[in-house]
Formats: C-alpha cells, sequence, structure tokens
C-alpha cells in the first residue's frame, strides 16, 4: 500500500470539482455588475465573491471561482441586472 | 496442550490469546456460540478488550471499523443474511484499508428461510476486497485466524475467515488452541502509521474524484494479488512456531489421477473418506486391489481470495476429468468454484463439471461424492445438482 489514503481537515477544497460542469459557465459582465452580493447568496457552492474591485461606474464588482462552479446558472437567472450570461463549454 | 472443545469456543479462545482490542458483533445463528463465548470472556475478566453490543450487523461491522481506523485490532463475527446486512461495510472496509478480521460461520441465504450451512453467504461479498480463507477442520480454522491478522497488517488488508455453520461452529474435537505466547512471538504488535487522533485530526474513506479513484482500486487489487506470496511466506513462519500446516491449498490421494475433487471447507473430510475407499488404501477391509481404475484425488481450496491460479493450474493438468463441488451457486450459471477452475484452467482440454451439493443444509454423503466420481465420465450436463 502506497497511496496515502487519509485526508488532512480542510483538504477537501483541493479537490477541484469544477471540471464535472459540462455544459455551460458563467461570466460576468464587471460593466453591468452593481455588487449587490445576490449571486453570492445563492450560489450553491459559494464560489462567486466580491473582488474588492470597482468598475468604471465605481460599484465593487463580483467573479466567480470556476475551479469549483457546477455551471447550475442560479446566478445568472437571480443577477437583478443580467450582467451574468451563461456561456457554453468550449467557446 | 489439546483440549475437546466446541468450534464456536475454539475460536473464542483463540481470539483472546491474539489479544484483540475491540470487539463488536450482533448474534445470528450459527455465528452465535462464538460471539457469546467471546463476551464470556470478557465478563469473566479473562480479556482486556471493549465489547461493543451492536443494534445489527450493520452497526457491528461499522462499530470494527471505526475502531479499527482508531489503529486498533478488532474483530467481528457473523453468518448469512447478517454478512448480506454488512455488506456495504466491508467494501469501505477493503477500501479504507483496515485489517479488520472477521469470521463467518458459513449459512445459506433466504428466501425460504434456512439457518443451516452452505456456502452462498460469503460469495456474494467475494468482490468486496477481502482476503478469504475457508478451514476445513476447527484446528484448521484457529490456525488460519491468527495467519489473518498477520497477513491483514501487514498488507493493510481486511481477512475473513470462512468456516461451515454448524458442521465446524457446533462440532466438538480436539484442538489445540494457539497460545498467546506463541502468538506473541508471531504476531508483532499493530502500529499503523495512520489512525484517527483527535489531536492530530485525519478523514478514512474521503472523496475522490475520477481522477484518481482508478489507481487507488488498482492498488487494492495489486495488494490482494500479492497477498499470495506473502501467505505462503507467513504460512511457513507458522509452522516454525506452531509446527503446524498451513496452505493456499492442499492436494489429496492418487499423484497421477485421472479425476480430481476440487472442493472448499469441512467437506473435504467426507470426500477424502470416499476417495481413500475408491482408491484402495491398505487400512481398508478388504483392500481394494492396486491398478483397479479408480484414481482419484482431491484438491482442497484454503484461500478463495486470492485464488492462487498458477499453484492449482499446477496441479490439474495431469487430470482428465475435473468435478469442481460447490455449496453455492451463480443461479442461472454454474458452481462459483467451478467458474473459478475454468478460468485458472483456460486453453486446457479438460472435461469440467460443477456439482451443486450440500445446499441449505443437505448431508453430503461418502455415496453422493462416489456418485460424482463415477458418473463424471459421461455427464453430459454442465451443473448436476447431487441431492441423494
Amino acid at each position: 500500500m502506497k497511496i496515502l489514503l487519509t485526508a488532512k481537515p480542510g483538504t477537501t477544497s483541493q479537490v477541484k470539482t469544477g471540471n464535472w460542469r459540462e455544459l455551460v459557465y458563467p461570466v460576468i459582465d464587471i460593466e453591468k455588475c452593481i455588487g449587490c452580493g445576490i449571486c453570492e447568496r445563492v450560489c450553491p457552492e459559494g464560489i462567486c465573491f466580491p473582488t474588492g474591485e470597482k468598475n468604471s461606474s465605481g460599484k465593487g464588482f463580483y467573479a466567480c471561482d470556476l475551479n469549483w462552479c457546477k455551471g447550475c446558472g442560479l446566478c445568472a437567472s437571480e443577477c437583478p441586472v443580467k450582467a451574468i450570461e451563461m456561456k457554453e463549454e468550449g467557446k | 496442550m489439546n483440549k475437546i472443545l466446541e468450534g464456536s469456543r475454539a475460536i473464542a479462545e483463540t481470539i483472546k490469546n491474539i489479544g484483540v482490542d475491540v470487539v463488536s458483533a450482533y448474534p445470528i445463528t450459527p455465528q452465535t456460540h462464538i460471539v457469546e463465548e467471546l463476551a464470556k470472556i470478557k465478563a469473566d475478566g479473562e480479556a482486556n478488550f471493549e465489547y461493543v453490543r451492536a443494534e445489527s450487523e450493520f452497526a457491528a461491522a461499522s462499530i470494527v471499523e471505526g475502531a479499527s481506523a482508531t489503529g486498533v485490532r478488532t474483530y467481528t463475527a457473523t453468518s448469512s443474511q447478517g454478512l448480506l446486512l454488512m455488506t456495504e461495510v466491508l467494501y469501505n472496509i477493503a477500501g479504507m484499508r483496515l485489517p479488520v478480521v472477521m469470521t463467518d460461520a458459513n449459512r445459506a441465504i433466504s428466501a425460504p428461510i434456512n439457518i443451516w450451512n452452505d456456502q452462498q453467504d460469503v460469495m456474494v461479498v467475494r468482490d468486496a476486497g477481502w482476503i478469504m480463507l475457508f478451514g476445513e477442520t476447527v484446528q484448521e480454522v484457529c490456525d488460519l485466524h491468527v495467519l489473518a491478522y498477520k497477513v491483514a497488517e501487514q498488507m493493510m488488508l481486511p481477512v475473513m475467515v470462512n468456516l461451515d455453520g454448524f458442521v465446524l461452529t457446533h462440532v466438538v474435537e480436539p484442538v489445540n488452541i494457539p497460545e498467546a505466547e506463541k502468538v506473541k512471538k508471531y504476531l508483532p504488535k499493530y502500529n499503523p502509521k495512520e489512525f484517527l487522533d483527535v489531536n492530530n485530526p485525519l478523514s478514512f474513506g474521503a472523496f475522490v474524484t475520477p481522477e484518481h479513484y482508478m489507481e487507488i482500486r488498482k492498488e487494492l487489487y495489486d495488494d490482494i494479488v500479492a497477498s499470495e506470496k506473502v501467505m505462503i511466506k507467513e504460512m511457513k513462519e507458522f509452522k516454525k512456531i506452531f509446527g503446524r500446516d498451513l496452505n493456499l491449498i492442499e492436494y489429496y490421494g492418487d499423484k497421477n489421477a485421472d479425476t480430481v475433487i476440487v472442493a472448499m471447507g469441512s467437506v473435504l473430510g467426507t470426500i477424502k473418506e470416499a476417495v481413500d475407499e475408491l482408491n484402495g488404501k491398505p487400512h481398508l477391509n478388504p483392500p481394494l486391489r492396486k491398478g483397479r481404475k479408480n484414481s482419484v484425488g482431491v484438491l482442497k481450496i484454503v484461500s478463495f481470495r486470492p485464488f492462487p491460479d498458477s499453484e492449482i493450474a499446477k496441479i490439474l493438468f495431469k487430470a482428465k476429468n475435473i468435478a469442481v463441488i460447490d455449496k453455492s451457486l451463480s443461479l442461472g450459471q454454474e458452481g462459483i468454484i467451478a467458474t473459478e477452475i475454468k478460468r485458472a484452467l483456460s486453453g486446457e482440454k479438460k472435461k469440467i463439471v460443477s456439482y451443486i451439493l450440500g445446499l441449505g443444509g443437505r448431508d453430503i454423503t461418502k455415496e453422493m461424492v462416489k456418485g460424482v466420481i463415477h458418473g463424471i465420465n459421461k455427464e453430459k450436463n454442465r451443473v448436476v445438482f447431487v441431492g441423494k
């Protein structure tokens, strides 16, 4: 037995489950984003986060970490300003 | 020292001498006496292990799984439906590479409900990743338990020791319980590299994506294959300390036999007697004359997983007819050992017939065995049920 089968606490985040995503992925238009944070609240994976940066209209905008995004599209459907578009994988 | 004991008591005393830390079990016929005796040993203050009563076999297996992950030596035993209820946990124990040792008192599977012996229960979990050993006598079963812990802890693989329910669990025969001092010489203290510890938290059986799962399964496969050589080595070591033989397979009877019977477990006793009578042993009265056409051999399989293919092929390559006796059945297919033997001999031109005997506790008599030997030459069926 050579392969280590145990895991230390907190190491689940090393497993990048974004490769489960098959069809679509979110793209945030940072110029449209108003920084309301709804995407962060609805995301089942908790991977939408405020970047801490501001767009040209002075709004703090959000980003998604595609390493864990499953492409469910909840963020896009809940975004009040339609700043998130679900694009087809590979395009 | 030879004692006359019930098979179950002998196993319990062996487990006591091995020195386990946690025992958990749920009673089921015909395993009950084993865990009852262990409970008695604990209650009488003869041993120090934790005895955890479980609400089901699923729980019992889970308790030894968790206990084993904390780095201690564990033991459980079950039968039949109990083993089936443990199935999910058995796969987990093997997958987490926990060296749990358990006893399965082989019994038929419902329905119809039947508490008597056959070997269907263990065949259900043959692919769970456990080493599977089958004893012919109470002595062999006790000795196999000692070997089981040695191999399990060395290879980080669980081992299941099988014995025929009632036939061996409830038989009273002379047995030499492996002595605690000798066990100490043979079996070092169990010191795993990793174990559950509140000061150094770890997860066992954690999540694995398609990226790594296959390699982990392949390693489990490779290690079970590799355990064959380790067992051969440890069986020799066992002989040195305890003076008794253990083997992966054993051959009995005429070395140049045309017909060889293959079987597993306690039925070997009956088969050997029948074969002795046919081969004409001098101690028989009247002694049968030499050179008669009955030239029969017996191949006993002790290690079913790993299945010692090449060892078996070496022994069977001379035989013309091979009668494989199964006390279990792949329904719609054939006896399970028969399939294994055919696979081990693939490419060889042999007549291999699958005989199903002794299901649900039906007695297997010498006459049935002789009938198998006499009939195999003309047998046209692939699978033959011998009930009378």
